[in-house]
């Protein structure tokens, strides 16, 4: 049997993975792509404690992840039309370059 | 047979599935980040979420897993490649650039790392005894979560329908070529 730990070190490093993604890239579409590793991080540490935990027939760990899949692909929907707006409008997809809001 | 002086563990079947699948995940999720052309970037990804949906299976939820292949990989990374696509001059080329504050950040992320690494050593997990799944419950389990889908979490789902729904919505309208 894989210990609890293995599964919980492998989570904690696909998160910081994608934290070092989304903080450092520049492209909206990285830093998408990036903040996906860490949704998959969390549900991976959701299956994972309900696999391990007291109460198997308690599906919830299940059911949380299931939801975050959902909120997921929302999140991405959104997301990538917000950087196809923006492209379109000001030619760039550079978070930096994006700052019609700045003062 | 001589007795080897240092006792190394033979790992099972199990682990050794683990160890490889694990070891594909993280070395493609490390790819996500780090490749230059965003296109080779989204291969990894795909490569990456194939890898957690195999942990899925051998946390024993198969449904997840078929959830994660068909949402994660059928859906969001097409979805990831045509925006990579739509947006001119990303797919070839390799003008994907760093934010200058790339130790800082890089510093950060492994901080965080070595810092969740100890604490998930250290704590005591509360894990249960018995880890065996007895035989023939795969099924009823698959059935079970249905049920919990729509008496339980039955709002939840509601409002996760409609969430999508207003997103999926919204995201046409903000992408949508208005001349």
């Amino acid at each position: 049997m894989v210990p609890l730990q293995a599964y919980l070190v492998l989570a904690a490093f696909l998160f910081c993975t994608g934290l070092y993604g989304a903080l450092v890239r520049r492209n909206a579409v990285a830093m998408l792509m990036a903040i996906e590793l860490m949704l998959n991080a969390v549900n991976i540490n959701l299956i994972a404690f309900w696999r391990y935990g007291p109460n198997r027939a308690d599906l919830a760990g299940q059911v949380f992840a299931v939801f975050v899949i959902g909120v997921a692909a929302a999140e991405v929907a959104v997301g990538l039309a917000l950087i196809i707006a923006i492209y379109r409008s000001r030619k760039t997809v550079y978070l930096d370059e994006m700052d019609l809001l700045q003062g | 047979m001589p007795e080897l002086p240092v006792h190394i563990p033979i790992p099972t079947v199990q682990q050794a599935v683990f160890g490889a699948v694990a070891l594909m995940t993280a070395v493609a999720g490390i790819t996500v980040v780090v490749a230059r052309n965003l296109f080779y970037s989204a291969l990894a990804l795909v490569a990456t979420l194939f890898g957690v949906a195999g942990i899925y299976v051998l946390l024993e939820a198969e449904f997840l897993a078929i959830t994660q292949i068909l949402v994660y990989v059928g859906a969001i990374a097409t979805l990831i490649t045509f925006a990579i696509m739509l947006t001119k001059g990303l797919m070839f080329g390799t003008n994907s650039p760093n934010s200058p504050h790339i130790f800082t950040v890089l510093s950060i992320a492994l901080l965080l790392f070595l810092i969740v690494a100890g604490v998930v050593d250290r704590v005591p997990w509360a894990v249960s005894d018995d880890l065996a799944i007895p035989e023939g419950t795969f099924e009823s389990m698959i059935a079970d979560l249905g049920w919990e889908f729509v008496t339980t979490y039955g709002v939840a789902l509601e409002l996760i329908g409609l969430l999508l729904l207003i997103a999926l919505v919204g995201a046409v309208l903000l992408a949508r070529d208005d001349e």
